[in-house]
């Protein structure tokens, strides 16, 4: 180095991108434990393909793939994404989000550091939109060693695309709740999955947003990793649970409670792992705070009063498009001026 | 126990100061010549009152301020730091971010080291204030603590109520603070009163010491004892020993830019300017030696020497030995340190170390990535910008974009760089940044000044068209009374000819 300083903290992108997938590890082995096999090959593939989509844009943008390769931002988007597919969707559904995920999330923008909206969730929800049979047809947990855990012949079937069958398949909590509100039963009479069940994670979902507990323990891992701060998280999950309960108050038979807002669907791996993501979400605590509350009010108001009966990932993907913003608007105070950016005044 | 305040981000750094900091303070050796360049200060430069063939005592000033009452002026005199013969005045490479050679006044030592006739003052306390002011500036003392600040202009009479020691000493390596703290008690809380007596009417003294330095703090505490003044432990947090980080922590206030910290009725001063103080006063000797820790990797044995300013700092790497491996040499700490490109530079008034780095300590060259946006150099700013932004418009050279998002508020402290997880080398941005926009500044005031000129001689040459326009136009509208006559004598004339005809 040639100009101060010349010492380095042992940071690195690969060290925070490997700390983050750390903080995943827990949630996801429990993801492709419950799954089984079909989970196990969707998410290899998805991973596989982010990597490959990645070598192939570097070299399309003529840029040394090494370094970026090694940095593990690829290999992260794939295991997000992956993290929030139907755990038994298809393989072309892993490759296709990946390319679109490296591809459109974040090379067409310039790479690296570049992209305005998460990768993963910018993929997720295009495939939503594009599939949404696929993209909706969740299993129930079929761990290893129990009876319901298929051979890896089947599992190859599932994968490659041969269709589920229906004594496999299980709505969400959400989709539940959804579909049995809509039919004007009342929120207190809907009978679904204990809050244990959703703790543990042994309830139907995407790959690896089932566990409140492990994504909620990652989540906290990150944070005195110092790799995230608190206010995005704390805020989403405030809000949410604020203007849940508050419906909920108002009246309890049309409106899911903030318990159940909390821990189902992709609520909390969204708040620590994906509202977070470094990139696209603002840089000063307060703008973090409400770039947070955005998310919740969001997510509330998706779930709630939307068609899909899951909203984190339009929820992310339109408070990333509000970023810039708020970081124009949310300056920190600098030493020796007000908040306005003036330099204070020469009284004592 | 005083109530403490923070200050923004700030980084927890290894200090690497168990390397030297137990090495008693030893002199260094005289060296053959001395190299003292004219300007080791911030402001004006001196002007050499030697010639060559001058034989020069210790002490001895032998370059003064340009004018001759220095206490006015931003300069500082500097003084033969050792007894010998001028042999020349040619410039000399210096300790110098620009790398630019610089005059400098040669001196071969005579070995003698015979001082002047020193005049110390015992009773500094019966003299006004602008007296004892007098001394410190004829001394020569500058900020010893890096910035070379002339300490007579920060001594000004002004509405200071609050006093602070500076013995944070937080950047890396440095220990020349610490071990004067340690084996000078005495000397610098007797410095303190001087300063004390030159502000005047100072409610409050404080000396801030970083907690990872017990020993300093234990023996000034036992100093301060019944002097009425505050030896006070702060949290080892770099860079707290910035004079406005300092004072924010002990005093809450904060310095704006544009703003001295005396615009607040603070003053600041190192521990090593404050020695200086004591030394000059008390003993009449003025600023010609000052304590210099020669550490890294690459010497063998880290030590703290009393250097005479002037000397070349290859003979102080000799004198404590360089390992095989050394391969980079740093004034100052990692943090904020010059790299030098050569060792035959004298050490000045503001060396506080000299650094000697082997390979494996210095390169650490990982590739740069791209910003990913993760804000570490935002949480560890001390001034609280966004390193990051200002990063992003410094690259798209959006120069009106980097002011407003406070370019020229950024210390260069370092921190941003050190925590970046993408190895962005985002002060040398900065840098650039701000000599590009000095530099247009400049280059703006030059083409106004044409630009006016350009219009003024435009306007100049119009005028003077104009008025020849009109001088003429009036000589043929208004005749002069002798013209007049000519011509009326021309027309009788001729009339007369029409007549006789």
């Amino acid at each position: 180095m040639i100009a101060a300083p010349y010492l380095h903290e042992n940071a690195s992108i690969s060290r925070t991108m490997g700390l983050v997938m750390l903080a995943l590890f827990p949630a996801t082995v429990l993801g492709l434990y419950q799954f089984g096999w079909p989970a196990i090959l969707l998410f290899t593939t998805t991973v596989l393909a982010a990597i490959v989509a990645e070598y192939f844009c570097l070299k399309v943008a003529g840029k040394i793939a090494k370094p970026f390769l090694l940095d593990g931002s690829a290999i992260l988007t794939g295991w997000l994404l992956a993290m929030t597919l139907p755990p038994w969707a298809p393989w072309w559904i892993g490759i296709l989000g990946a390319f679109l995920a490296i591809v459109v999330g974040k090379h067409v923008f310039g790479g690296l550091g570049q992209n305005l909206f998460n990768p993963a969730m910018v993929a997720r929800v295009a495939l939503l939109i594009s599939f949404p049979f696929e993209m909706t047809l969740f299993t129930q947990p079929n761990p290893f060693f129990s009876v319901y855990n298929l051979s890896f012949n089947d599992s190859l079937d599932i994968f490659l695309g041969y269709p589920i069958p229906d004594a496999f398949t299980s709505a969400t909590v959400l989709d539940f709740y959804k579909a049995e509100l809509s039919q004007g039963i009342s929120a207190l009479q809907i009978k679904t999955d204990s809050l244990t069940q959703l703790l543990w994670g042994n309830t139907s979902g995407s790959l690896g947003e089932t566990s409140a507990l492990l994504i909620v323990l990652g989540g906290l891992f990150l944070i005195y990793k110092r790799v995230i701060t608190w206010h995005i998280p704390v805020a989403m999950l405030g809000t949410l649970t604020l203007l849940a309960s508050v419906l909920f108050w108002f009246d309890p038979n049309s409106y899911m409670s903030p318990v159940t807002h909390l821990l189902s669907g992709a609520v909390l791996l969204g708040a620590f792992f994906i509202a977070t993501d470094l990139v696209t979400s603002p840089v000063s605590t307060r703008g973090q705070l409400i770039f947070g509350a955005g998310c919740g009010l969001l997510v509330l108001v998706i779930r709630t009063f939307g068609n899909y009966p899951e909203g984190v990932a339009f929820a992310v993907l339109l408070m990333n498009g509000f970023t810039p913003l708020i970081d124009h608007y949310f300056k920190p105070r600098i030493y020796g001026r007000d908040r306005k950016g003036q330099p204070l005044s020469n009284e004592p | 126990m005083m109530k403490l305040w923070q200050f923004h981000g700030g980084v927890h750094l290894n200090g690497y100061k168990e390397l030297s900091c137990d090495v008693p303070i030893a002199p260094a050796h005289i060296p053959q010549y001395l190299i003292l360049p004219l300007q080791q200060h911030i402001g004006e430069p001196t002007k050499p009152v030697v010639k060559v063939g001058d034989k020069v005592l210790k002490g001895q000033i032998i370059a003064e301020c340009r004018m001759q009452d220095c206490s006015m002026l931003m300069s500082a005199p500097i003084h033969a730091s050792s007894s010998g013969t001028v042999v020349s005045i040619e410039t000399h490479h210096v300790p110098h971010p620009s790398g630019l050679k610089a005059s400098c006044i040669i001196i071969e030592t005579d070995g003698e080291d015979r001082w002047i006739d020193l005049q110390p003052i015992t009773n500094y306390e019966t003299l006004s204030s602008e007296v004892v002011r007098g001394y410190v500036a004829k001394a020569g003392i500058v900020g010893l603590g890096g910035a070379g600040f002339p300490s007579h202009i920060k001594l000004r009479p002004g509405d200071i109520e609050i006093l602070i020691i500076n013995g944070a000493e937080c950047e890396p390596y440095i220990t020349c603070d610490d071990r004067l703290m340690r084996e000078y008690p005495q000397d610098i809380i007797a410095g303190a009163q001087i300063l004390r007596h030159i502000l005047g009417d100072i409610k409050q003294c404080f000396i801030g010491v970083e907690d990872n330095k017990p020993q300093a703090y234990d023996a000034l505490l036992q100093a301060a004892r019944g002097q009425n003044i505050e030896v006070i432990k702060v949290p080892t947090l770099y860079p707290t020993g910035g004079e406005r980080q300092l004072i924010k922590v002990l005093t809450n206030k904060e310095i704006g830019r544009g703003q001295l910290p005396a615009d607040k009725g603070i003053i600041v001063h190192n521990i090593e300017t404050t020695r200086a103080v004591y030394r000059a006063v008390t003993q009449g000797k003025p600023l010609i030696s000052r304590v210099v820790t020669i550490t890294g990797d690459g010497i063998k044995t880290p030590s703290n020497l009393e250097v005479l300013l002037g000397t070349p700092m290859n003979a102080l790497i000799e004198q404590c030995g360089k390992t095989s491996s050394a391969t980079k040499l740093i004034m100052g700490g990692t943090m904020m340190g010059l790299s030098l490109p050569t060792d035959e530079m004298p050490v000045v008034k503001t060396t506080n170390c000299l650094l000697s780095l082997t390979n494996q300590e210095a390169s650490q060259s990982n590739p740069v990535m791209p910003c990913i946006r993760c804000g570490a150099c935002a949480s560890a700013c001390p001034i609280n910008l966004l390193p990051q932004q200002l990063y992003w418009y410094v690259k798209a050279k959006d120069f009106e974009k980097v002011q407003d998002y406070a370019l020229f508020d950024c210390i260069e402290c370092g921190c941003c760089s050190y925590v970046c997880p993408s190895h962005i080398p985002l002060i040398s941005y900065y840098r650039y940044a701000k000599a590009e926009i000095r530099a247009q500044q400049t280059e703006k005031q030059k083409s106004d000044i044409a630009r006016q000129r350009h219009e003024f001689k435009k306007f100049r040459l119009e005028r003077e068209k104009a008025e020849k326009a009109a001088r003429h136009r009036e000589k043929i509208a208004t005749p002069s009374e002798g013209k007049k006559s000519v011509i009326k004598e021309a027309m009788e004339k001729m009339k007369a000819k029409a007549k006789n005809k």
